[in-house]
C-alpha cells in the first residue's frame, strides 16, 4: 500500500511541478524512481520530524503541495505541535503519509504502534484523516488528494492487503461507502478493517444475521449523514477500528448516534483497541487476534451485541 | 533609501510609544520582548525588505518571519505605518473585533508570513519558503527572527542543520540576543555560548550586530556573504530597551495593567 501511495505522489509529481516529496530517514532505495526523475521535486531530510513538518509548510505557504511520508507515529505524535500550528491553523497544502498505521509494527514494541493517530489528528481543526483499505483505494485517495484545500493525514496500512474496495463506488474525500446496504446488522469500518468486515459477513449470513457496511475511508471530515442513514435502518451497529476506542472512528459514531435522538436507536458496540499499552509483541495479525479485530472474534461481538437482554428501561431497538 | 541614514533613534521612540498605547489599551502585551527588537526590524523594513503593502501576497516579496512571535507588539506598528492594516487596528489589539492578537497570525494579519507565538517554528517554516524560491527560480529573499530564549527549542537546531545542508543563501537568521528569558538570565535557565560557535559548526556564517548602533545591523545585512551559506545575525539587544525601568527588568517580559505612574513615566523617558 505504501508502495502505491510513493507511486502516486511520482506520478503526480510528472504532470505538476507544485508538487513536492518529503522523505525523512526512509529505508535504503525508497522513492529512488523519483529521485532520479524528479530531483528538484524530491527530499530527504533526516530524523527531524519538527523541521520537516515547518519546512512543508513553508513550501505550501509558497504554493507547493507537499507529500511528506514517515512511520505514522514519528509523523503524527513528535511533531504534533507542528501539525496544529503550521498545518492546521494555515490550511497548508501537506499531506501526511503515515506508514505502518495501527499495529503493523507489532513486533518492534509499543513505540512503533500507531494506535490513537486518528484520535489525535482529529483534534486538530483543518485536518482530514483518510485511512484506505487496500492499495487500490489508495490510488484512488491519493489522486484526490491533489486538489484538496488543507492539509491531510493518509493512514498507510501494512500492504499486502486483499483488495475489497471497488471502483464502482465512487471515491470522494470525506464521503462514506455503503458498501452493502444494512440488515440487522451493520458495520462500519475504516482502514483495513473493511475486509475484516466482509469476513465476518460471510460468517454470519449463513446464520440469517444480514450485514451491512459503511466504509469510512474519511474520518474527518465524518460524513455522519450517511452513517446515520444507515445506522437507522439497522438493529444493531459495530464500529469496527484497528485503533484504540478513545477517539477515533467509534467515538465519531458514537456522537453522531448521541446527538441524532434517533426514535428507535440501534444497539452499539464500538470495536477496537482498549486503552491500555499492548504487552506483547508477534504480528500484526496476533495483535489483531489479541484485541478481538479478526473476523470471528467480530461475527461473535456481533452475535452477543443483537442478542444481549436490553437493559432495565432501554426501549427495544426496530426491526427492519 | 536616499540622502541621509535614517534616524533609527527617533523612529524607534515613535514606535515604543505606539506599543505603550497599545498595551495601555489591551492593559497586557510582551512590553520587554517587543521593546529589544523594535530597531531590528526597522533596520529591515525601511533598508532591506522589498514587500509591497498594496499587494502583502505579491509573489516575489521578501518573507519575514517573526519567529519569536511574542515580540509582536514591535512588528504591528511598524506593518501598519508601511500601511499594510489601517490604524484604527492598533488600538483594537487583543479585542474582539480587531486582528493583532498577542501572537502574530498569519491569516489575519496582511504582512505577517507565518502564524507564530509557539517557539521553534519560524526557521523551518523560512526555510521551507527559501526552498521554494529556489525551485522556483526566483530571487526573494527569507529573514526569520528568533528569540535567544527560543533557541532552546531543538527544532531551532534541527532547521539549523536542514538550511546549512541545503545551502540556503537566500536566508537569513537574526537573533534578537537580549541575554535575557522569561524566568532569567540565558545564561542561568539554560546556557546557549558559546552561541556564536555553535552557529558556526551547524554551517553558518555568522555576524554581530549591536543594536545600540543600528547601522551594524545594516553593515552586516550589507556585506558579501559566502556563498552556499545561510547567515546568521547575532544582534546584541537590551530586554526592554528604550525606557529606564524596563531595561533588563524581567518583569516587564509580560506586562499586565500599567499603574498611571507607571504610564506617565513611560510617555515621559519617550519624549525627550
Amino acid at each position: 500500500m505504501r508502495k502505491r501511495c510513493l507511486e502516486i505522489v511520482h506520478r503526480l509529481a510528472r504532470k505538476n511541478k507544485a508538487v513536492v516529496f518529503i522523505g525523512s530517514d526512509l529505508g535504503v532505495g525508497v522513492t529512488d524512481e523519483m529521485k532520479k526523475a524528479l530531483p528538484g521535486q524530491w527530499l530527504m531530510e533526516g530524523v527531524s520530524e519538527q523541521n520537516v513538518i515547518g519546512m512543508a509548510a513553508g513550501l505550501a505557504m509558497s504554493g507547493k503541495i507537499v507529500y511528506v511520508n514517515t512511520i505514522a507515529t514519528f509523523i503524527t505524535r513528535r511533531c504534533f505541535e507542528q501539525n496544529i500550528v503550521d498545518l492546521g491553523l494555515t490550511e497548508a497544502k501537506v499531506r501526511l503519509l503515515g506508514s505502518g498505521g495501527g499495529l503493523v509494527y507489532a513486533p518492534l514494541g509499543p513505540t512503533h504502534l500507531a494506535t490513537e493517530d486518528i484520535a489525535i489528528m482529529r483534534a486538530i481543526p483543518n485536518m482530514t484523516i483518510v485511512a484506505p483499505a487496500d492499495a487500490e483505494e489508495m490510488e484512488r485517495a491519493m489522486l484526490a488528494s491533489e486538489s484538496w484545500p488543507g492539509p491531510i493525514y493518509v493512514r498507510i496500512a501494512k500492504g499486502g492487503e486483499p483488495v475489497v474496495s471497488s471502483p464502482e463506488h465512487p471515491f470522494a474525500i470525506g464521503k462514506a461507502i455503503v458498501h452493502r446496504a444494512p440488515g440487522n446488522l451493520l458495520f462500519v469500518t475504516t482502514g483495513i478493517m473493511l475486509n475484516r468486515a466482509l469476513e465476518a459477513a460471510k460468517l454470519l449470513e449463513p446464520e440469517g444475521i444480514s450485514c451491512g457496511i459503511v466504509h469510512c475511508h474519511t474520518v474527518k471530515p465524518f460524513d455522519a449523514a450517511a452513517v446515520l442513514e444507515q445506522a437507522a435502518r439497522a438493529r444493531a451497529v459495530l464500529t469496527l477500528e484497528e485503533h484504540t476506542l478513545a477517539g477515533g472512528l467509534g467515538s465519531a459514531v458514537a456522537e453522531a448516534l448521541a446527538e441524532a435522538s434517533l426514535v428507535a436507536p440501534p444497539r452499539f458496540r464500538r470495536v477496537g483497541i482498549p486503552d491500555d499499552f499492548p504487552d506483547e509483541y508477534g504480528s500484526q495479525n496476533s495483535l489483531m487476534e489479541r484485541y478481538g479485530l479478526n473476523a470471528p472474534q467480530i461475527a461473535a461481538a456481533a452475535k452477543r451485541l443483537l442478542g444481549e437482554p436490553l437493559p432495565a428501561g432501554a426501549r427495544a431497538p426496530h426491526d427492519p | 533609501m536616499n540622502g541621509a541614514a535614517p534616524d533609527y533613534l527617533a523612529q524607534g521612540r515613535k514606535v515604543r510609544k505606539t506599543i505603550a498605547e497599545m498595551v495601555i489599551a489591551a492593559g497586557r502585551g510582551h512590553v520587554g520582548s517587543a521593546f529589544s527588537l523594535v530597531e531590528m526590524l526597522l533596520v529591515l523594513y525601511r533598508e532591506f525588505l522589498r514587500v509591497d503593502p498594496g499587494n502583502p501576497r505579491w509573489e516575489d516579496r521578501d518573507r519575514l518571519i517573526l519567529s519569536k512571535g511574542h515580540g509582536c507588539l514591535a512588528l504591528y506598528p511598524i506593518l501598519c505605518e508601511l500601511g499594510f492594516f489601517p490604524k484604527e487596528e492598533l488600538l483594537k489589539y487583543c479585542k474582539p473585533d480587531g486582528i493583532l492578537g498577542g501572537h502574530p497570525e498569519h491569516r489575519k494579519i496582511p504582512g505577517v508570513e507565518a502564524s507564530t507565538g509557539a517557539l521553534g517554528h519560524g526557521l523551518a517554516i523560512g526555510i521551507g519558503m527559501a526552498l521554494a524560491a529556489r525551485m522556483d527560480a526566483k530571487d526573494y529573499r527569507v529573514f526569520v527572527i528568533l528569540g535567544d530564549g527560543e533557541c532552546d527549542e531543538g527544532s531551532i537546531w534541527e532547521g539549523a542543520l536542514s538550511a546549512s545542508k541545503h545551502g540556503l543563501d537566500n536566508l537569513t537568521v537574526l537573533v534578537d540576543f537580549n541575554k535575557q528569558q522569561s524566568y532569567g538570565d540565558v545564561a542561568e535557565v539554560l546556557p546557549l555560548e558559546p552561541f556564536a560557535d555553535k552557529w558556526r559548526a551547524f554551517g553558518f556564517e555568522v555576524r554581530e550586530a549591536d543594536m545600540d548602533r543600528p547601522e551594524t545591523l545594516s553593515a552586516a545585512l550589507r556585506a558579501p556573504r559566502r556563498p552556499r551559506a545561510p547567515l546568521c545575525v547575532l544582534c546584541h539587544t537590551i530586554k526592554g530597551k528604550g525606557v529606564s525601568f524596563i531595561e533588563r527588568n524581567l518583569h516587564w517580559h509580560h506586562k499586565g495593567k500599567l499603574t498611571p505612574q507607571e504610564i506617565e513615566n513611560i510617555f515621559n523617558e519617550l519624549e525627550i
